[in-house]
């Protein structure tokens, strides 16, 4: 069977709320207007507006209402309508969610799901189209999710709902509308999949690939590319970005002796580079190429088509990596 | 017991509603206890103060003696299921909620006896099991938490009510205005309560709010001005508004009043107000000093009998100061806990998941 994203989404709040009466959604147009991309559909109707509320577009208060309310022991879901507008309320994620359990000794847990669509959109331009995934995963006390498929999207969203601890799950609104294959097992109202543990979603032996969320789409599509010229690539979808499952980076790391980092967020300071210095620490004398980035351009998403599409990972871009670590192709500079 | 009835100093100033009678009734050894909680109080922050200077308390630290009877006054018209969360200026209130001395100067000296077990500091003190939600370093973001409790309150049908302290300086952050607006629109059962001590940090509050008449910033939320020097008063209007947002919503409540220390252990607290501003604060409107009066128009102790419980007090603080100094500082091993709430973190079944020191290969911590 095939389900979408959207309705794995849907289905995990769904069995959620009806398990536990703790928990609540909250965001702006999550009732009525059944979600500004419909993840939300239907939820209202079923549980009511006291459990279902729409909020006013004020970020920091309904950010700050949520924790106050994860405090006093609730399970709040807030939705962000997107994770660009969790600007607004970061300091409430991080000073306020993130740190309590630390700074009171384990007397204020902090229960509570900050969810929405992140990273680059279409055609939206540069406040619009973004990925917080490093910066979330920049902050110890946050566990910071990112699924690809339908199946990651609803064992993730169930895990972080039960979850003691806050958790930032960053959907991608490209993805929502993608059916993807689930197991029988995916499907039933106990599954969960475990925070922190990756998945190794296609084995290889020449090359490895880490990637999460859109990006592991691109990654898998780049290894069916790469095995027509011989190139075995292991993909590994990171699930979880905080806790990082560094042992199964690593483990394929040592197997395959190459490394190529896939996200859409800026190079700089990214989930890449914290991937790429594990590697250096725990497996520097595996190595046999240099590592490769493939990241967002350095710059502020542009508007036009063609400037939007050289600015965000592509398929093609993550094949001449792994060409040149695997020594199929020379670096441009050193070819010049 | 025989009831006292006092009139409050001043009358109560309502925004949107009437206020409640300037006649407020006590007991005899409700005063007595007003004023040695308050003493207690008093003698913390300046114990505390002294502490700070002999470098055993480190970093910010914000002292609350003047303030002493909103503290005092809130908590006696509420219960323990009530809550309350303030900024940093957290101490007394901590205290009010039934915190020990003992833990209280633990934490200020960052020792394993501290109600964060050290690792909160002056700004971070909790009492979770009587309703005390801490203790927050971001100016104003108390009160968006504090309008969440009230929401979970409701939402679990409790009856109770959550009071959300902050100063004149956060009554002008916008988020203030996010969370009474949703609190409004949800009829949560949030009081909102600005401690007007007159400056944020050394900025008066003319100069910081167009309208410094905080109780009528809500707007369509009703307000109350109370003197926040008469405990009294803040005994009045809290019963007032608990019983009003329990059936109507949020209100506010604006408590006049004062700090004596400057905003923190680095203001003197003299060079943006005068000498004799403070000096006659403390003269005329005293919280304690008026209580003190009280009980001797009632005739409910001498003078030396008050002495007395002040010297008590003294011996209180300075005997839990001697304790606390005999705590350890935090086992090294505890830089790592309480990251999350399960030890170090998540349920995984191999160890894949770290939390490092600043030497990443020579300390690190493994998830169990």
């Amino acid at each position: 069977k095939e389900i979408t994203v959207r309705e794995a989404l849907n289905s995990a709040l769904d069995e959620e709320m009806s398990a536990d009466p703790k928990v609540f959604l909250m965001g702006e147009e999550v009732g009525e207007y059944q979600g500004a991309y419909k993840i939300s559909k239907g939820l209202l109707e079923k549980y009511g507006p006291e459990r279902v509320l729409d909020t006013p577009i004020t970020e920091a208060g309904f950010a700050g209402i949520g924790v106050g309310a994860a405090y006093y022991g609730l399970r709040p879901i807030v939705e962000f309508m997107t994770f660009n507008f969790s600007m607004q309320a970061i300091d409430h994620i991080i000073n306020s969610a993130a740190k309590s359990n630390y700074m009171s000794a384990g007397q204020i847990s902090v229960p509570i799901v900050f969810r929405g669509p992140n990273g680059a959109a279409a055609g939206v331009g540069a406040q619009h189209s973004q990925c917080f995934g490093a910066w979330y995963a920049h902050v110890p006390g946050l566990k910071v999710l990112t699924p690809y498929s339908s199946e990651d999207a609803r064992g993730l969203l169930k895990a972080a709902i039960r979850d003691p601890d806050p958790v930032v799950f960053l959907e991608n609104e490209l993805l929502y509308g993608e059916s993807f294959p689930v197991s029988a097992e995916a499907l039933d109202s106990s599954f969960c999949l475990p925070i922190g543990k990756a998945k190794i979603e296609r084995e290889g032996k020449d090359v490895t690939i880490t990637a999460f969320s859109k990006m592991v789409g691109y990654a898998l599509q780049a290894a069916d590319v790469l095995s027509t010229e011989g190139i075995s690539a292991e993909v590994i979808n990171l699930r979880s970005i905080r806790p990082l499952d560094r042992a199964t980076i690593n483990a394929s790391v040592r197997k395959t002796n190459r490394l190529i980092t896939v996200e859409e967020g800026f190079p700089q300071h990214g989930v890449g580079a914290e991937i790429c210095m594990s590697v250096v620490e725990e497996s520097f004398e595996y190595l046999d190429a240099p590592v490769e980035r493939i990241a967002g351009a350095d710059v502020p998403m542009p508007y036009a088509a063609n400037l939007e599409r050289m600015a965000v990972p592509q398929v093609d871009d993550i094949v001449r990596a792994a060409k040149r670590a695997c020594y199929r192709a020379v670096p441009l500079a050193a070819a010049a | 017991e025989p009831t006292i009835t006092v009139e409050t100093s001043v009358p109560f100033t309502g925004h949107k509603i009437d206020p409640p009678s300037r006649s407020v009734e006590t007991t005899p050894s409700e005063l007595l206890s007003f004023f040695r909680e308050m003493s207690l109080m008093r003698r913390m922050e300046i114990a505390a103060d002294s502490l700070y200077k002999s470098k055993l308390i480190r970093g910010f630290c914000h002292l609350y003696d003047g303030q002493e009877a909103v503290a005092i006054g809130l908590e006696t018209s509420i219960t323990k299921k009530d809550a309350i969360i303030t900024a940093y200026r957290d101490h007394c209130i901590y205290l009010a909620r039934g915190g020990t001395l003992v833990e209280a100067f633990s934490e200020l000296m960052g020792r394993r006896a501290g109600c964060s077990k050290g690792k909160g500091g002056s700004m971070h003190f909790y009492k979770k099991d009587s309703g005390f939600f801490g203790g927050h370093g971001i100016v104003g973001a108390q009160v968006p938490l504090g309008c969440g409790l009230a929401f979970a309150q409701k939402y679990l049908k409790e009856g109770t009510v959550t009071f959300s302290l902050y100063g004149d300086g956060a009554a002008n952050q916008g988020q203030l205005f996010e969370a009474l607006n949703i609190s409004a629109l949800w009829d949560l059962p949030a009081i909102l309560v600005c401690e007007n001590n007159h400056y944020g940090m050394g900025t008066a509050e003319w100069r910081a709010a167009k309208s410094p008449a905080y109780y009528k910033r809500g707007d369509y939320v009703p307000g109350l001005k109370v003197d926040g020097m008469d405990v009294l008063a803040v005994k009045q209007a809290a019963k007032f508004a608990k019983e009003y947002a329990l059936k109507n919503g949020p209100m506010i409540l604006e408590m006049d009043t004062y700090r004596y220390h400057g905003h923190s252990m680095s203001d003197p607290g003299s060079t943006y107000r005068t000498r004799d501003e403070i000096s006659g604060v403390r003269q005329e409107r005293d919280p304690i000093e008026r209580v003190r009066k009280l009980i001797f128009s009632h005739e409910l102790a001498t003078a030396s009998e008050l002495k007395d419980i002040e010297k008590e007090v003294r011996k209180e603080v300075d005997d839990a100061i001697a304790e606390a100094k005999e705590s350890p500082m935090p086992d090294p091993s505890e830089l790592f806990t309480n990251v999350f709430v399960k030890g170090f973190g998540v349920e995984v079944s191999r160890n894949t998941c770290m939390s490092f020191g600043a030497d990443r290969k020579e300390v690190k911590a493994i998830l169990p």
